[in-house]
């Protein structure tokens, strides 16, 4: 198992290379990062622009960039920004830290809701809870990210003002000074993840929740299942022991396949929200077009799918030993 | 095995056995251990309703092994999916089965495996529970997918018993390992630690019935256990079926659709056709002197090697749709004997002269004494099938 | 009329497709709501009294006969701009999900078919797409690209087509072990013949469905990117945009934000619809069973 791990990783890398490559150049080719600098008024002198060119190494042609830049993220330097104040480096690892902690909480609550929903959905096959949860789920599939977002941030502030005082924040990701100990600290941190966690939570939940219903439903029409209840098993016993076991495992497979679209939902999410994580630092950087900027954090994200794709597939092989030597 | 609460030399006997339970539990009762009585299994669907079963009553008694044998969708599964109650929520299910087992003698549990004759249809699902497994086993058609994946098969086994007795995880590992020599799976100890998808369909649907005799049931229902199966496989797990029958003295419910298989195994036969038992006998009577069209067109489709056979006797045409069944005998439309009164009155399963041979024809005594080649045109190029 | 034999009346393929699909009520039920939006954002949109740059001396004006949908700050008619933001999503969409469709189904098609180093080449390449989080290469390649709708369109065509291919190469891999192609090629068929008259056919219904839900989904990422600004841009507008432009007025001027965001999950909900049916109509499950 620890040799298929490593191949898989040794295999990753090239593609890792490849995919920072591809972004790069599409990146370099598309964008001018002195245009923000161009555009003032009145124009900076062509020295000026020279030096700033030399500084984000402009003068190098494409592939030496491009090289320069691989080499240096191998060592840490992740280059110059067009902000030039900014090390970009430490800038990505603070920012998503902050988004890690909006996506860990909303995966984990997505996946448990799946899981009631879907279990319950297909036990109760065709009852009016079956359609009621069939209709949400469709009507979250079918929603806006921004959109609801919006909405629940707006029904927060109401609930503030009925409530007469802040509980749920709805702008940042933490308040800038918070008096009291950690205590105080802890339930800040938590007043501000509530509505955020919860609209990324949602749709990927809704999306989960149809695809675990149809997992249950399939095992609990198995002939695996059927003989346990034919040795005796109670119900109950054979649901959990039996059905949910094996009805689980390809969520593990669904969940780690759909991480880049919960990273775009997190990147929509912190925008309505305002907060200052990766998603909204991919944002500022595209808009300035600093393209080292960008490339580092197309780098850390495809990182962070690859990595998380990999533990998934060796959770599944533990899960089901049918793969096992696969 | 479990030990015995009577402590006995020789107590993988089944006669034995029996002795004792008689000594123990008084009078010998009924000696019909299942009792099925106009049972009848309706389908809801979204194109009518389905009636699988229509009418079916029998007796499976103490040691004998009745053999099931139709066509599918002729209802032999359902029935016995039913007894079981087993089937979907959505089927509708009316009679009765009862089951008679005595109260086991081996267990510590005095109302385990059923009190004498319980009624199995609406029985709540922790007395079902009871029942299943214990008193009546089941051993299921495809061995591929009959076993959960996720867990060795040893365990699987040792689930079956802890379900139903009082004992230790490792004292029912152990006893997993010794009903896997039972069934004849060379290795026994390493393979219980194997999971399914590591052995052989052959071996995986012996692992099933050694589920089945874990806990030394009174009945076993065997649906269609050969059928999934080559036939080389087929014969081991023949044998490993007289094995269970001889260690247990259970009663066997046998369901096939393979003549040959009943030919081999089965006392008593029930030849099922559109829902309905159209001929029930012993398996003599069945094979040579059949009284229903039905089962001489059956018998005159199969090559035999007990009867000289020179021509194969198909029977033309196809089952009915069990939805919306018109009146009258469902196999009218392909009966040389049909006339005006089968295609109105559905004949009943009534007496032939011989005691205890049923068959359901209004013309079963024409039959007397015909071969097929008296009643169907032989197979030819011309035939309709 | 009972029947003593069980007899099929014969249908072609096409026929049964379509009357299942008939018996998905819901789904037949969101065709005609579908329908009817198309209509309305095209031909209404085009015969609205207020065109998307009239300015009209109504501002900020809650919605009435005049203005149904109400108004904005600046006096442009909301009815008009939804409108016209519904047949930007729609038309991005199909135009989406047909390249997508096409090209990632005949590349999917060609790896699964082919295997060995043509499959190994094909599919890197779209791994090498499928890796990277679509809507943050969306919105670098949207950002640079301008505003127009069509280029957006091709900006999202571009990277969905990698999705397809994966889809459509694992469907072809599963056929291809099929017995049918099995005896197609001891019979002599070419490989040509193969794909067109065997598999393809046979995959028509994955393909279809997939291409159904890919416009949903496409609709939601065109107005994600309209939202964030790095899609459909001024002059043109789009739901999205509407949608963000209205994000501060939610509980003072409703209308603004509603509207856009109805429409959009009206849209979503009936092509999700359609979907579902379609895949109930190509692909039976048992006949369903009532309780």
């Amino acid at each position: 198992m620890l040799a298929y791990a490593v191949r898989r990783i040794l295999v990753s890398v090239p593609i890792l290379v490849m995919a920072t490559f591809v972004v790069f150049v599409m990146v370099s080719l598309s964008g001018d990062p002195l245009s923000a600098l161009k555009t003032r008024n009145p124009p900076p002198p062509p020295r000026t622009l020279e030096l700033e060119a030399q500084r984000l190494n402009l003068d190098e042609p494409l592939l030496a960039r491009y090289w320069h830049w691989l080499t240096g993220v191998v060592q840490g330097d992740f280059g110059p920004s067009v902000q030039s104040t900014q090390v970009i480096g430490p800038e990505l690892v603070e920012r998503f830290l902050v988004t890690f902690r909006l996506i860990a909480v909303a995966m984990l609550l997505a996946v448990v809701l799946a899981v009631i929903v879907g279990v319950i959905s297909a036990v109760k096959q065709y009852s009016g809870t079956d359609y009621t949860f069939t209709f949400f789920g469709f009507l979250f599939l079918a929603m806006p990210s921004f959109w609801f977002a919006i909405l629940l941030k707006e029904a927060g502030i109401s609930f503030n003002n009925a409530l007469g005082k802040q509980v749920l924040f709805t702008i940042g990701d933490s308040s800038v000074y918070i008096e009291g100990g950690t205590w105080a600290a802890v339930t800040d941190i938590v007043g501000h993840m509530i509505l955020p966690t919860i609209s990324l939570a949602l749709l990927s939940f809704a999306a989960w929740s149809r695809f675990q219903r149809a997992s249950m439903l399939e095992v609990l029409n198995s002939d695996y299942v059927r003989l346990a209840r034919a040795k005796g098993l109670r119900r109950g016993t054979v649901m959990t022991r039996h059905a949910l076991r094996t009805a689980l495992i390809p969520l593990v497979t669904v969940t780690a396949l759909d991480l880049g679209v919960i990273i775009s939902g997190a990147i929509v999410t912190e925008t309505v929200y305002q907060w200052r994580g990766a998603g909204s630092f991919l944002l500022e950087s595209v808009a300035q077009d600093d393209v080292y900027a960008v490339a580092g954090w197309m780098l850390i994200a495809t990182s962070f799918v690859i990595v998380f794709n990999l533990a998934a597939d060796l959770l599944y092989a533990v899960l089901d030993p049918r793969i096992r030597y696969a | 095995m479990s030990v015995p609460a009577v402590p006995c030399v020789v107590s993988r006997c089944a006669v034995c056995r029996r002795l004792v339970s008689v000594v123990t539990s008084g009078t010998s009762s009924d000696d019909a251990v299942l009792d099925v009585a106009e049972l009848q299994v309706e389908f809801r669907t979204d194109e009518g309703r389905v009636q699988a079963v229509r009418g079916v009553s029998f007796q499976l008694h103490r040691g004998e092994v009745l053999g099931i044998v139709g066509e599918s969708g002729s209802g032999k599964s359902v029935t016995s999916l039913a007894a079981m109650g087993l089937l979907p929520g959505s089927a509708r299910v009316s009679g009765s089965v009862r089951f008679g087992g005595r109260s086991g003698s081996r267990s510590r549990d005095p109302s385990g495996g059923g009190s004498a004759d319980t009624e199995l249809l609406g029985a709540s699902d922790s007395e079902l529970s009871r029942i299943r497994g214990r008193g009546i086993a089941m051993i299921f058609q495809d061995p591929m997918t009959s076993l959960n994946p996720v867990y060795t098969v040893g365990y699987q086994i040792a689930e079956a018993i802890r379900a139903h007795q009082d004992v230790t995880r490792d004292a029912a590992g152990k006893q997993a390992v010794e009903l896997l020599d039972l069934v004849s799976i060379p290795n026994p100890a390493e393979r219980a630690r194997s999971y399914p998808h590591e052995l052989s369909g052959g071996m995986r649907q012996r692992v099933v019935i050694a589920i089945a005799i874990a806990n030394d049931p009174e009945v076993i229902i065997a649906d269609e256990p050969t059928t999934a199966l080559d036939v080389t496989v087929q014969a081991q797990i023949l044998e490993a079926l007289h094995t269970a029958k001889v260690e247990t003295g259970a009663a066997m419910l046998l369901i096939t659709h393979d003549l040959g298989v009943i030919a081999g195994q089965a006392d008593r036969v029930l030849v099922m056709y559109a829902g309905k038992v159209v001929e029930a006998g012993t398996v003599e009577e069945i094979f040579y002197a059949p009284r229903m069209p039905y089962t001489l067109g059956l018998l005159g489709s199969l090559p035999r090697l007990d009867v000289r056979t020179e021509r194969l006797y198909p029977i033309s045409g196809t089952p009915p749709s069990a939805i919306n069944m018109p009146p009258g005998c469902p196999f009218v439309p392909r009966c040389p004997l049909a006339a005006a009164v089968c295609e109105t009155d559905e004949p009943p399963l009534a007496g032939t002269g011989t005691a205890g041979h049923l068959s359901a024809c209004h013309f079963s005594d024409k039959l007397d004494g015909l071969t097929p080649g008296d009643l169907f045109r032989p197979l030819s190029r011309d035939t309709e099938l | 009329m009972r029947e003593r034999e069980f007899t099929v009346a014969p249908r072609s393929q096409a026929q049964l497709v379509l009357r299942r699909f008939r018996q998905h009520r819901l789904a037949v039920a969101s065709l005609v709501v579908l329908l009817a939006l198309v209509l309305l954002a095209f031909i209404g949109g085009w015969l609205w009294k207020y065109s998307v740059t009239d300015l009209t001396p109504d501002e900020s004006q809650p919605p009435s006969w005049d203005h149904p949908f109400g108004t904005d700050a600046a006096g442009l008619d909301t009815f008009a701009l939804v409108l016209r933001g519904t047949q930007i999503s729609i038309g991005i969409s199909v135009l989406v999900a047909v390249f997508s469709t096409v090209v990632g189904t005949i590349w999917g098609a060609t790896a699964g078919y082919y295997r060995g180093t043509v499959d190994t080449v094909l599919m890197r390449i779209a791994d090498l797409i499928l890796a990277l989080p679509l809507l943050a290469v969306a919105a670098v390649l949207g950002h640079n690209v301008g505003g127009s709708w069509w280029l957006i369109a091709m900006v999202i065509a571009g990277l969905y087509w990698a999705y397809v291919a994966r889809v459509s190469r694992g469907v072809v891999l599963s056929l291809r072990e099929k017995e049918f192609v099995e005896a197609a090629r001891a019979l002599g068929a070419s490989d040509a013949r193969i794909i067109f008259r065997h598999l393809v056919p046979n995959a028509l219904g994955s393909i279809i469905v997939n291409a159904t839900v890919l416009v949903a989904i496409a609709i939601l990422l065109e107005t994600a990117l309209s939202y964030l600004g790095f899609g459909v841009r001024a002059p043109d507008t789009s739901l999205g945009l509407l949608v963000s432009q209205a994000q501060t007025a939610v509980q003072t001027r409703p209308w603004l934000f509603f509207f856009p965001g109805l429409f959009i999950i009206l849209i979503a909900l009936t092509i999700n619809f359609i979907g579902d049916g379609l895949r109930d109509a190509f692909d039976p499950q048992q006949t369903k069973v009532r309780r």
